[in-house]
């Protein structure tokens, strides 16, 4: 697949999408959709650090959100639009990444993990001490009356996911088939060998902690205006830490594809099952599904699909 | 000829453990250059100091005529210093061939990223003698072949000098001439080879000049029969 | 604000609490600084342990610590099923630093929402002669909700103490960790000790759940907070010393203690999240480490 032909895929499905708000009536349909969408943008996020180079990053709750209260604050402040929201939250929450990715990446990777683990808890303390985003009590954002084009504002929301799913897939593409990735993946197997192999371990670590922590601030950024009322503890919900890594891990962490099929695949599974099922039974089924998983097929869906085509 | 890799009085500490002290040695462009010594004499450390995968406490290391102390190892790869680990240390998850394709990139092509580098890595599978593995999965490899890939990979990285580290250990006769023999062929292309090695036989018959290592220092430097001769070299390996 | 009295109440509760983090940490240290096993999920345990003894205690009126005790001998089973599928999953296959983490991220899910799903989110407390009492010594009130955890913890860290320095199967613990081929030497086959160590890890945590429950009110998402503090204590305690994860937890507990006086409960989170990137940053091996 070439650059180009990749550009016009991604302007395809936006157009796609688009074209779909035109058909479909039913509200419940977008809500769930941008749920779905969401998934993919923190899913693929994930990937390219945990994925690609193998480590691991528990914290994408707290980037994710991160990037949501950086909108939630520049809306309130200023009443910035939409694309300045993406564009500060992926900022923000890229920030992040670089920072805690600095401190702590120069060491083993079980030491980022812990400190992405930790990191949640801490900035959702921040949060709920932070009397301008309304501390525990959480704030409303209230959505702008009319949008231009859309027949309201969810399906507006709805395409405007589409558009960073389809972003975050592209950069996990493009990251994925150049040296940067297979520099990457070459960490993954064996870092010690990369380094003298002429990889600049240190340099595509931190270059894939900022580019995953900034698209889950990514994902986050239209979330106010999702929810409208947002408080710490949905914000900061272990749905997003669970979900961005176990929709990779139970896809296929090694290609763009992995993360897109979990997400889908789990992301639809979850929306239809909380109507007949708690949520905490949702995240007791996810949980077990992942633990299933890293044991009995490592390599996720892809990999399983793989094997059954190179067997048959 | 012009003096290649220079170490320059370079010690190492590991908490009270003196691994190396003042160690200096030079090694010229194109040399075959042996290395050795008693298991913890220091070897290792020292080529870790040299590639940079620990960075040396005092002292300094020269390559092809710049200090290179401070740099990072993917640098001093890029620069022209490859090794080979004694453990292999293939990409799992690669083909032999994609194996190779890393350090050419990343090091041999580093300046023009984007290169097509399969053809020149099926060159060297070619001259190792694994171009009929190019596309088997590294991770299934054997030993001879896993180690042959180190040299390999060594090599794609285009490298000025070439450290083996170890690359015969545990093979058989036959398989050590193999390894010898893809390394003399490195050597006539000109690049300089440290060989540290336990199988005396194959250094003192590879290398042209040999240092021993004993507890951290340099005792002994010269060619291979007045290594043999050498006193100070008898009493390390074989005692008092 | 601040006062000598203040700061004295801070330094006396910091010290019980860091001793009581001692304990919740010994199982950290044993696993990740000794067997190089990073159960993530050992917080979780310990919430485990905090609501097995809430169920005899509600039920049967059971002390406590008897309680914490005595459920030690079943944790010590759980944590050597676990590691078994640790060791055969991931730690064979050379995949602890991806996969092995995240089997563990996964258990602190089932243990979390299991519990929750049990019995829900409210908070559970225990019910004990003793806990509502404070002893005066000197100037200095001793709340026994704190003073008798504190107590138990150290004497549980003196006791492992001990047990790795004094008998075989101690020895051949710190053995594991520094030289498997030793230890087989010694006529000890290394995942067999292995077993042992992370079996005894979890047990730990029986107890230290027994402390928590009494110290304060659990409930199941309880456990999140403790992943900080525990990572904080092991790195700055110099990974695998029994006597640096002491002094660590008490270094933590003063910190935290005197940040939730002066600054209030909420920053007190904060400090072991700052220790933890600041060791890591800067010293990565520990106040005790060479």
């Amino acid at each position: 697949m070439s650059g180009r032909r990749l550009l016009a895929m991604a302007g395809g499905v936006t157009v796609l999408a688009v074209a779909l708000t035109r058909l479909v009536d039913n509200q419940y349909y977008y809500f769930a959709g941008y749920v779905i969408l969401q998934y993919v943008v923190l899913a693929t996020a994930w990937n390219i650090l945990g994925g690609y180079a193998g480590y691991v990053n528990f914290g994408s709750a707290g980037f994710f959100a991160l990037g949501a209260y950086t909108a939630a604050v520049l809306i309130k402040a200023v009443g910035a639009p939409l694309p300045v929201l993406v564009i500060a939250a992926g900022v923000v929450s890229g920030l992040l990444g670089l920072s805690i990715g600095a401190l702590t990446l120069r060491l083993r990777g079980v030491f980022f993990a812990i400190a992405t683990l930790a990191l949640a808890v801490v900035l959702q303390t921040l949060i709920v001490n932070w009397e301008y985003v309304g501390g525990s009590r959480g704030l409303y954002t209230i959505r702008p009356a009319r949008v231009l084009f859309f027949g309201n504002y969810v399906e507006f929301l709805f395409v405007v996911m589409v558009v960073l799913a389809v972003a975050a897939l592209t950069i996990a593409w493009r990251i994925e088939h150049s040296w940067v990735g297979r520099g990457l993946a070459a960490i993954r197997d064996n870092e010690e060998a990369a380094e003298c192999m002429g990889v600049p371990t240190l340099r595509l670590k931190l270059l894939a902690a900022t580019v995953s922590g900034a698209l889950m601030g990514v994902a986050g950024a239209p979330f106010p205006y999702y929810i409208t009322y947002m408080e710490p503890a949905s914000t900061f919900n272990l749905d997003y830490a669970v979900n961005s890594l176990a929709m990779p891990m139970i896809g296929g962490t090694t290609t763009w594809v992995g993360p897109l099929v979990g997400a889908v695949l789990l992301g639809s599974a979850q929306q239809i099952a909380t109507v007949t099922i708690s949520s905490a039974l949702n995240l007791l089924i996810v949980g077990m599904l992942l633990v299933v998983f890293v044991i009995v097929a490592p390599d996720g869906l892809v990999g399983l699909v793989r094997r059954r085509r190179s067997r048959g | 000829m012009a003096v290649l890799l220079d170490v320059r009085g370079v010690s190492k500490r590991f908490g009270g453990f003196q691994a190396l002290s003042r160690v200096s040695l030079q090694v010229e462009e194109g040399e075959r250059f042996g290395l050795i010594g008693p298991n913890g004499s220091g070897k290792t450390t020292l080529i870790n100091c040299i590639s940079g995968a620990l960075r040396n406490d005092e002292g300094e290391i020269w390559f092809a005529g710049r200090p290179i102390t401070r740099l990072p190892a993917y640098q001093r790869t890029r620069l022209g210093i490859a090794r080979s680990f004694q453990i292999p240390r293939p990409f799992t998850s690669m083909t032999v061939l994609e194996n190779l394709c890393i350090p050419a990139e990343h090091a041999g092509h580093a300046r023009a990223r984007g290169a097509d580098v399969v053809p020149e890595a099926r060159a060297i599978l070619e001259r190792i003698g694994l171009a009929d593995k190019a596309d088997a999965r590294a991770g299934g490899l054997t030993q001879i072949d896993l180690r042959k890939l180190e040299l390999a990979r060594a090599m794609a990285a285009r490298p000025r000098l070439l450290i083996s580290d170890e690359s015969m250990a545990g093979l058989s006769s036959a398989e050590v001439d193999e390894i010898l023999t893809i390394l003399r062929l490195l050597s006539a292309q000109g690049i300089a080879i440290i060989m540290i090695e336990h199988i005396m036989r194959a250094v003192m018959r590879f290398s042209q000049r040999i240092a021993v290592l004993d507890a951290g220092e340099r005792i002994a430097e010269g060619g291979p029969d007045e290594i043999l001769r050498n006193a100070a070299v008898e009493r390390a390996y074989l005692g008092e | 604000m601040f006062s000598v009295d203040l700061l004295l109440d801070a330094l006396v509760a910091g010290i019980l609490l860091g001793g009581f983090y001692a304990a919740v940490s010994l199982g950290i240290t044993l696993a990740f600084g000794l067997l190089d096993v990073v159960n993530i999920a050992h917080p979780a345990f310990v919430i485990l342990g905090s609501y097995a003894t809430y169920v005899v205690n509600s039920r049967f009126g059971l002390d406590p610590i008897v309680a914490g005790v005595a459920f030690m001998p079943a944790f010590f089973l759980l944590g050597v099923a676990v590691y078994r599928v640790y060791h055969t999953c991931f730690e064979r296959r050379g995949d602890e630093s991806l996969r092995g983490l995240v089997f563990f991220f996964g258990i602190i899910f089932i243990i979390e929402v299991a519990l929750l799903l049990q019995y829900g989110v409210d908070y559970r407390s225990v019910h004990a002669a003793y806990v509502g009492e404070t002893v005066q010594v000197g100037p200095i009130g001793i709340a026994l909700r704190l003073g008798i955890p504190c107590a138990v913890a150290l004497a549980l860290t003196l006791g492992l103490h001990l047990f790795l320095g004094r008998t075989f199967y101690g020895r051949a613990v710190r053995a594991v960790a520094q030289d498997a081929l030793a230890l087989r030497l010694m006529g000890a086959n290394p995942v067999r000790i292995k077993d042992l160590a992370f079996g005894l890890a979890i047990a730990t945590a029986s107890l230290a759940g027994a402390l928590l429950i009494m110290i304060g009110p659990v409930e199941p998402s309880i456990g999140r907070e403790y992943i900080g503090r525990v990572f904080a204590i092991a790195v700055l305690g110099g990974m695998g010393s029994i006597g640096g994860t002491l002094v660590a937890a008490l270094i933590l507990g003063v910190l935290e203690s005197l940040t939730s006086t002066f600054y209030g409960p909420s920053w007190a989170l904060a400090v072991s999240f700052g220790i933890l990137l600041l060791v890591l940053a800067l010293r990565p091996a520990g106040l005790f480490g060479r």
